[in-house]
């Protein structure tokens, strides 16, 4: 980095005399490669994803319906989307999913992980069947489970005559939610316990010796030693899977439509249906909501993990 | 985020796992009852994919009205042929591959050139600039600005899985880069440098000594673009207008209607399109896991 430093040094002193070749070093301090490495994806960038999310903002504030002209109205988009009773709706499935997802596929894939990490029989063969669900797409699981959950559960429910299950779940306005739960956590705990897993690996050994010497139970030893320990890696893992439950779409699509009624529909499913009913603008707004729900959360979990002394 | 874990073997020593009873020894006493247990919540895992394969090698008749768990006897082939027929899956899955192929290539090009240019230049505030403003792209998930997109990607003719593959590699690009130049600033800057005085060119030193140095990275940047591209449903169902252009999972979707008239069908239909995914991990689970290990610890 030296050899950097003192060009630039060099360069700002050649600057001063020229200003021509100080508006060059304002805007390309750099030589010119370095220029070409990055200007095209910064510009790719700010076309595909800046512009849109400008432009979305900007239409978010019109009466837009997705083509021909519009005018500007305000804060009228705003101001009926917080009194829509769907949208409203679509925020309490996706918030409660979306929490209730986060603890259960934490505590799963926890719990998991420290299974697999410890003296267990054929533990490499473990580990591959439970990892696999990773790399299987949503949508395609959710079909599946649509069947197992909707079908074969309520058959073998009547069998045993377990009256809960009977009917299907996933017709059930109050309870299609946890069938939805339970598959995005089907997906989503592989993911969780390898991160867990790389965790636990990076734990000393010595530090459990010393807790057995001094006569700690497994549940304390868990407690004192082990949840301090993968702290970082739980506020990893909460982020993450937060983060994409959040947007849930692949598995309320598969599994439930959204349904019934409007039970399970997501956010993200209620900003699409903007395409198809012309409510255009009226969705951005909604999307702008959306946005800063997100980035409220963001904020909110990166600050807890400074307080706790995590890393990121 | 944590550093000091780069590679991550899963290989562990007993001295490192919980104990439950018994002082603390070297060797490695099978904890059966844990096994078992552990045994019997993998069914979770196993049952519904074995579900899935049970289901799509029986004919209608053979499923009736029982729950499908039942053993598939006779095999009814058949089932993937009429599948593979009614789906057109070789268009589907090239369409598939197409995007995956571009978006992990792109993905590990654009964000690994990206991240070099701005650790190296880290001194010049408007590389720092350049870095936080990407890292903006964090906070944006593409249901935010899917709708504008959707318009743009028809207004510019890419409407299609090219559109597709170049919005996945900008998605990406931020985490991407995130992960890159953690990795850049562990090399030290001395050995391009020498390079340098060799007479390599800027580019040449990247082509020759950084590139191969970024390889474990590239390959955690591969992983991830190549499960997130296969996998991917909400961004090529809502980018690409013709469905004949669709990828693997959307085709699932579209034909969703045409399969509730045969469950069996839709079935092995299902499980090819889950296959490639599930082949290309079993052969390479070492370094998925470790891949993604790395990628979720930098």
């Amino acid at each position: 980095m030296a050899a950097t430093a003192l060009s630039s040094q060099q360069a700002a002193v050649r600057a001063k005399r020229n200003p021509l070749r100080m508006v060059k070093n304002l805007f390309f301090p750099v030589a010119p490669t370095y220029l070409f490495m990055i200007i095209p994806a910064m510009a790719l960038f700010t076309f595909f994803i800046i512009y849109p999310a400008v432009q979305g903002a900007i239409w978010s504030f019109t009466n837009y319906v997705g083509y021909g002209t519009s005018k500007f109205i305000g804060l009228a988009n705003y101001k009926a989307a917080f009194a829509d009773p769907t949208i409203r709706d679509s925020y309490g499935f996706t918030l409660l999913f979306a929490v209730t997802a986060c603890v259960v596929t934490n505590v799963v894939a926890m719990s998991l992980a420290l299974a697999l990490n410890a003296k267990i029989r054929w533990r490499a063969g473990f580990r591959t069947i439970f990892f696999m669900p990773m790399v299987l797409s949503g949508l395609i699981v959710s079909y599946i489970f649509t069947f197992i959950i909707g079908t074969s559960v309520p058959i073998i429910a009547g069998v045993i005559h377990f009256a809960p299950l009977e009917s299907s779940l996933l017709a059930s306005q109050n309870a299609a939610w946890l069938g939805v739960v339970f598959v995005a956590s089907w997906v989503a705990v592989p993911g969780a316990i390898i991160i867990y897993l790389a965790g636990l690996v990076s734990v000393p050994g010595e530090v459990y010796e010393a807790a057995s010497i001094d006569g700690a139970t497994a549940w304390q030893q868990f407690q004192k030693v082990t949840f301090p320990l993968l702290f970082p890696f739980f506020m990893i893992n909460t982020i993450l899977t937060f983060k994409s439950f959040l947007n849930v779409y692949d598995v309320t699509v598969g599994l439930t439509g959204g349904g019934p009624g409007t039970a399970t529909t997501s956010v993200a499913q209620t900003i699409f249906n903007g395409f198809f009913n012309g409510d255009y603008a009226y969705q951005m707004a909604n999307a702008f909501i959306f946005f800063i729900i997100t980035l409220f959360f963001a904020v909110f979990q990166l600050s807890v993990m400074r307080r706790r002394g995590g890393t990121l | 985020m944590v550093t000091q874990v780069t590679t991550a073997p899963v290989a562990v020593t007993p001295s490192m796992t919980r104990r439950r009873r018994g002082p603390a020894r070297e060797d490695f006493r099978v904890n059966w009852g844990l096994t078992l247990i552990v045994a019997i919540i993998s069914l979770i895992v196993l049952v519904p994919l074995y579900f899935a394969v049970a289901m799509a090698l029986k004919s209608p008749a053979q499923t009736g009205t029982g729950t499908g768990f039942t053993f598939p006897w006779p095999l009814q082939w058949g089932n993937f042929r009429a599948a593979w027929d009614l789906t057109d899956f070789p268009l589907a899955f090239s369409m598939s591959l197409l995007v995956t192929v571009i978006a992990v290539a792109g993905e590990i090009l654009v964000s690994s050139l990206a991240a070099w240019s701005i650790v190296r230049n880290w001194g010049h505030w408007q590389f720092r600039a350049t870095f936080v403003y990407l890292l903006l792209a964090l906070f944006i998930p593409f249901p935010v600005v899917a709708l504008p997109q959707v318009k743009l990607t028809a207004a510019i003719g890419l409407a299609n899985p090219f559109g597709v593959a170049i919005l996945h590699i900008m998605f990406q690009l931020a985490f991407n880069v995130l992960l890159f130049s953690a990795y850049i600033r562990g090399i030290p800057a001395e050995l391009e440098e020498s390079a340098r005085i060799d007479g390599c060119s800027t580019w040449q030193v990247f082509r020759k000594i950084v590139l191969p140095l970024l390889a474990p990275m590239a390959a955690t940047v591969g992983i991830f673009a190549f499960l997130q591209s296969w996998n991917d449903f909400m961004m090529p169902h809502l980018i690409t207008a013709n469905p004949k252009w669709q990828t693997l999972p959307v085709v699932q979707y579209l034909f969703q209607d045409q399969f509730t008239t045969n469950f069996n069908v839709a079935f092995a239909s299902y499980l090819m399109a889950l296959l490639p995914t599930l082949i290309v991990f079993l052969i390479a689970q070492r370094w998925v896991v470790s891949g993604i290990m790395r990628g979720s610890i930098k």
